[in-house]
């Protein structure tokens, strides 16, 4: 059973060779969300070193392929539930690096006003929902979001992630199964990073190859390259297909590295460095690069200008973030209640 | 590595030496004439309150696993298991006390059914959140790995149990720390009104084994000997430091839910057919073919049998209930306290 | 005598119980090769080896249950939630299964179940509950909470030797902040005994976990107005000191009850029911709360700020109280 799964690893790194065409501006965007994934990521950790963050700093340094090729395969009208190392998600919906620089800075004007840190933000009108930090929660929260769209008879998908942590817990098994069952239109990504803070996951489940648990739930199954970010792209849009074909739901383990801590505080001394070291060489965006260019779909001006871009949007949302004020004491009892 | 072939297992099969088979075809018969009792009379007759769980049709399952446990092996039975309480040494007074809620029975009357368990003689108990004791039996075989005398733990759960969480993680804990622990999971088709394509979307479910990384399959849980085979093998990977099993035991649940229950959801041509496939009726075919037993022996079993329960039912109906007080005794275990009742 | 901050003291306490007795083990994430979250059981994987100091996938509902069942065979488990938040993943194996075994059908369930608790350090609404009366209120479990390092390593102590299953609340924000003269020896510190922090004779300010700290710092405050304050430590939950509580309300007659917890179904309820019950010939003055607001705790400062119960609070409250 298993050996079929394989097969998709020897995936040709290339162009999706599909239905699934991207145009050269679509090329473009992913190739912007994931500079920008990245300059937030940075920006974020330097103004943690400055004292100017408050609470931890979670990374997603070389994982954005993931975050955005996920997001970018969704639709407008798709719902995302994005989890602490997808900002690069949030960021193809439509929230700005202000937005996490604020949220991360516990200002006013952040999307929470203060009130939850870090990526714990959502906007149901950009069909993005918030996590919690108890993991796996997620899933059965967007299995049921998908059962919504299906007794609306609505086109929507829903997409959510877990780590390979995330797949030992209890709403992990109960929201998958429950979307198995009743063939719910929900994609899961297991964004396998290798680690769940300090536990290798060697020592967080017997069998690592987390897409062998889609047979255990009856659903279709994927494992991919995660820092490919055409073939995350991919992996999803055949996932969203079938589940809008009422094919139900899809696992889709996207492997990668966690490329740093588990936060900025911890310095991660327990990963091996050559791990480090080896998945460095398998940089996500240094891979797009090298695919764009040699496919000549990425002119060296075109380059500059999503860099410059990048920068702009950066430099302004900065700006904008260290002046928001702190929020006001009194909001902090308005109302609990809707 | 996952999934033994059902074929496969047939070659295989070791037969019991022909104690062991009498002994299963006791406790099969004791089994289904106590809980006929529990269930068909006691309970229409008012004389217990509450709910009555028995096991009807899927007697194989307990009865072939729990009867090749040794001391210092654990098992976790679940409601629809009565023999494996007969099995570990309980008395049918201890079972009788305590479903009639008496004052000297295993739990003085202050949980019903069969919750009720002992840890010396390796028996622990449901709670009514189903799937909770897999967490549980990781603990046990965590410890027995630790001692390294070579014991294994058992924990049954239904085809319905196998959507909660914590059966999920506790297979993934018994596979990643590679623990002595056997999940058998009683398919008898129904999760209350549920059927099983409403539970899960897998044909099999041992087909969730390999994905935690542990051997799983599929049996005919109403062949008593193949449920002692599967078992065997299982515990013999245990017993040897190889870790968890699955054992899917498909068979059917030839009662409502309860007793309350009448299932009248459930197709009536799914019991009729079942019916043709009792295992207790199986065995003793079986047995009669194998001349381990002829028409009178039975009878003699059966008389035997009818004996041993009346006596208890008796013995049970005549003991008194508890005082109301004792209600706010003994939350707290207090000064080294190991509480057991007294029992029979 | 050395002096050891509220987080050495847990850890000294823990390292001690297990020298002492081979029954003890810890299950908890990250707690071995990383030493924990907060470094409570740093040093432990390389003393005791992983057999005894074992790291656990993210599965809280089976590493209680895992607990529950070790201790059924003999065992004494002591469970680490990373965040005492994170312990309703796994609610029901506490609650359904730890607290009602014995009660039920006989055998002790010898665990503990700590963690840190408590907000104060910006860690947002997942990372700063104090979620102690959803123990407090399942009869069968024990609920302790302590304040200063010296009780902390002796409560730990006597929470693993007891024969129930303890939920064990450190407070983090206390963590690295108090420090203490903490005896090198073994010694235990009884649970259900309050302790008197300060005497007083005007109001009693009766507490548990930070907030004892915070009672002592308007105190401080208050008796340089003339205001006598006495400030009980309540050290224990489930049980607490009835007896305590009432003997200070006797003395001063007038009560101010002080927590961290959110106000409805907060301790202070129960203690003020009991209070009216059994001392309200003795009180001179309507009974007092100080608590945080209901709401979840938020994560900006001034908004964790605002949510806090703090010294000019509980100030205030006296002042008002003292005026009666």
């Amino acid at each position: 059973m298993r050996a079929s799964f394989r097969q998709l690893e020897t995936r040709r790194a290339g162009l999706p060779d599909k239905a699934v065409k991207l145009t050269r501006d679509q090329y473009h965007d992913l190739y912007y969300y994931l500079r920008l994934n990245r300059r937030v990521d940075e920006q974020l950790t330097s103004l943690y070193r400055q004292g100017k963050v408050v609470g931890g700093v979670y990374s997603s340094l070389g994982q954005e392929g993931i975050s955005v090729g996920t997001a970018y395969a969704l639709g407008p009208d798709d719902v995302v539930g994005i989890m602490i190392r997808n900002a690069g998600a949030m960021l193809v919906r439509g929230f700005r690096p202000r937005d996490l620089f604020m949220q991360y800075m516990a200002r006013r004007d952040g999307p929470t006003g203060g009130r939850d840190a870090n990526t714990h933000f959502g906007d149901l009108k950009r069909g993005v929902i918030a996590p919690i930090s108890m993991l796996g929660e997620l899933v059965p929260l967007l299995a049921g979001v998908a059962l919504a769209a299906r007794i609306r008879r609505q086109q929507r998908v829903a997409l959510t992630y877990v780590g390979d942590g995330s797949t030992s817990t209890t709403p992990f098994h109960e929201g998958l199964n429950l979307a198995a069952v009743l063939k719910l239109p929900l994609i899961l990504i297991a964004e396998n990073n290798g680690w769940a803070y300090s536990t290798p996951i060697e020592k967080q489940t017997a069998n690592t190859h987390l897409v062998d648990r889609a047979q255990a739930y009856g659903i279709a199954g994927a494992a991919i390259d995660g820092n490919n970010v055409v073939e995350v792209y991919e992996a999803t849009s055949e996932a969203a297909e079938r589940a809008r074909k009422g094919g139900g739901p899809t696992l889709i383990e996207a492997r990668t590295m966690r490329m740093k801590g588990h936060a900025e505080h911890d310095d991660a001394r327990y990963v091996p460095k050559e791990l480090i070291e080896k998945w460095r060489k398998r940089d996500p965006i240094v891979a797009y690069e090298k695919l764009l260019t040699k496919e000549r779909l990425l002119t060296a001006e075109e380059k500059a200008e999503v860099e410059g871009r990048v920068e702009k949007v950066i430099r302004e949302d900065l700006e904008f973030a260290e002046a928001s004020p702190f929020p006001a004491p009194e909001t902090e009892t308005q109302p609990v209640w809707a | 590595m996952p999934g033994l072939k059902a074929a496969t297992i047939a070659k295989k099969v070791v037969e019991p030496d022909v104690k062991t088979l009498e002994r299963m075809l006791y406790y099969l018969k004791l089994t289904r004439e106590a809980e006929q009792l529990l269930e068909r009379v006691l309970y229409r007759q008012g004389k217990i309150v509450g709910g009555v769980y028995v096991g009807r049709g899927q007697e194989a399952i307990a009865v072939g696993s729990a009867i090749q446990l040794v001391e210092g092996d654990v098992v976790f039975p679940s409601h629809r298991d009565f023999a494996a309480w007969i099995i570990r040494g309980f008395t049918l007074r201890d079972v009788f006390l305590n479903w009639l809620g008496r004052a000297h029975g295993p739990t003085r009357g202050r949980e019903n059914t069969n919750h009720f368990g002992d840890v010396r003689r390796g028996l622990i108990p449901v709670i009514s959140p189903l799937g909770d004791t897999c967490p549980l039996a990781c603990g046990t075989a965590l410890v027995q790995k630790q001692r390294a005398r070579g014991n294994v733990t058992l924990v049954h759960f239904g085809e319905g149990t196998t959507s909660r969480g914590d059966v999920h993680e506790a297979m993934n804990l018994a596979a990643v720390w590679t623990l002595p622990v056997i999940f058998i999971c009683n398919n008898n088709a129904y999760a209350y009104s549920t059927p099983t394509r409403q539970q899960y979307a897998v044909k099999d479910l041992s087909a969730r084994a390999p994905a935690y990384g542990m051997p799983g399959m599929t049996i005919d849980g109403n062949d008593v000997l193949k449920v002692y085979d599967a078992a065997r093998q299982a515990i013999k990977r245990a017993r040897a430091g190889k870790g968890p099993s699955f054992i899917e035991c498909k068979t059917f649940r030839m009662t409502g839910h309860s007793a309350h229950d009448a299932a009248q959801y459930v197709p009536k041509e799914l019991f009729e057919m079942a019916a043709k496939d009792d295992p207790l009726a199986r065995f003793e075919k079986e047995l009669v073919a194998m001349k381990i037993v002829d028409s009178k022996r039975l009878g003699q079993l059966e008389q035997q049998i009818a004996k041993e329960i009346d006596e208890a039912v008796a013995f049970a109906e005549s003991s008194s209930l508890p005082e109301g007080a004792d209600a706010v005794k003994g939350v707290y275990c207090e000064a080294g306290c190991v509480w057991q009742a007294t029992g029979v | 005598m050395p002096v050891l901050t509220h987080l050495e003291a847990v850890r000294q306490g823990i390292w001690e119980e297990m020298e002492r007795d081979p029954s003890v083990f810890l299950l908890g994430e990250d707690i071995g090769v990383y030493g924990g979250a907060f470094k409570v059981t740093q040093g432990m994987l390389e003393k005791f080896g992983a057999d005894r100091v074992i790291d656990t996938p993210i599965s809280e509902s089976a590493i209680v249950g895992a607990a529950v069942g070790a201790a059924l065979m003999g065992m004494r488990p002591v469970v680490e939630m990373q965040f005492m938040d994170f312990i309703a993943c796994g609610f029901d194996q506490i609650v359904n299964m730890a607290a009602k075994m014995h009660y039920r059908w006989g055998p002790a369930v010898p665990i503990v179940i700590r963690g840190p608790s408590g907000a104060g350090v910006h860690g947002g609404p997942f990372h700063s509950q104090s979620n102690e009366m959803w123990f407090v209120h399942t009869p069968g479990l024990k609920v302790v909470v302590p304040a200063t390092a010296y009780d902390a390593k002796g409560l730990i102590k006597a929470s693993i030797r007891d024969d129930n299953p303890v939920i064990f609340y450190e407070h983090k924000f206390l963590y690295r902040r108090i420090k203490d003269d903490v005896p090198e020896e073994d010694y235990l510190v009884p649970i259900g005994k309050a302790r008197i922090a300060r005497e007083g004779t005007d109001i009693a300010v009766i507490t548990y976990g930070a907030m004892v700290w915070t009672a002592l710092e308007a105190a401080q405050e208050l008796e340089k107005e003339g205001i006598s304050v006495e400030v009980i430590d309540l050290r224990s939950l489930v049980p607490y000191d009835e007896e305590a509580v009432l003997s200070s309300v006797r003395k001063c007659s007038k009560v101010i009850l002080l927590h961290e917890d959110t106000r409805i179904g907060g301790f202070a309820g129960e203690l003020a029911a009991v209070i009216s019950e059994k001392a309200f010939e003795d009180l001179d003055g309507p009974i007092f709360r100080v608590t945080a607001p209901d709401t979840p705790v938020p994560f900006s400062p001034p908004l964790e700020e605002y949510f806090l119960p703090n010294a000019q609070r509980v100030i205030d409250a006296a002042r008002r109280l003292a005026a009666y």
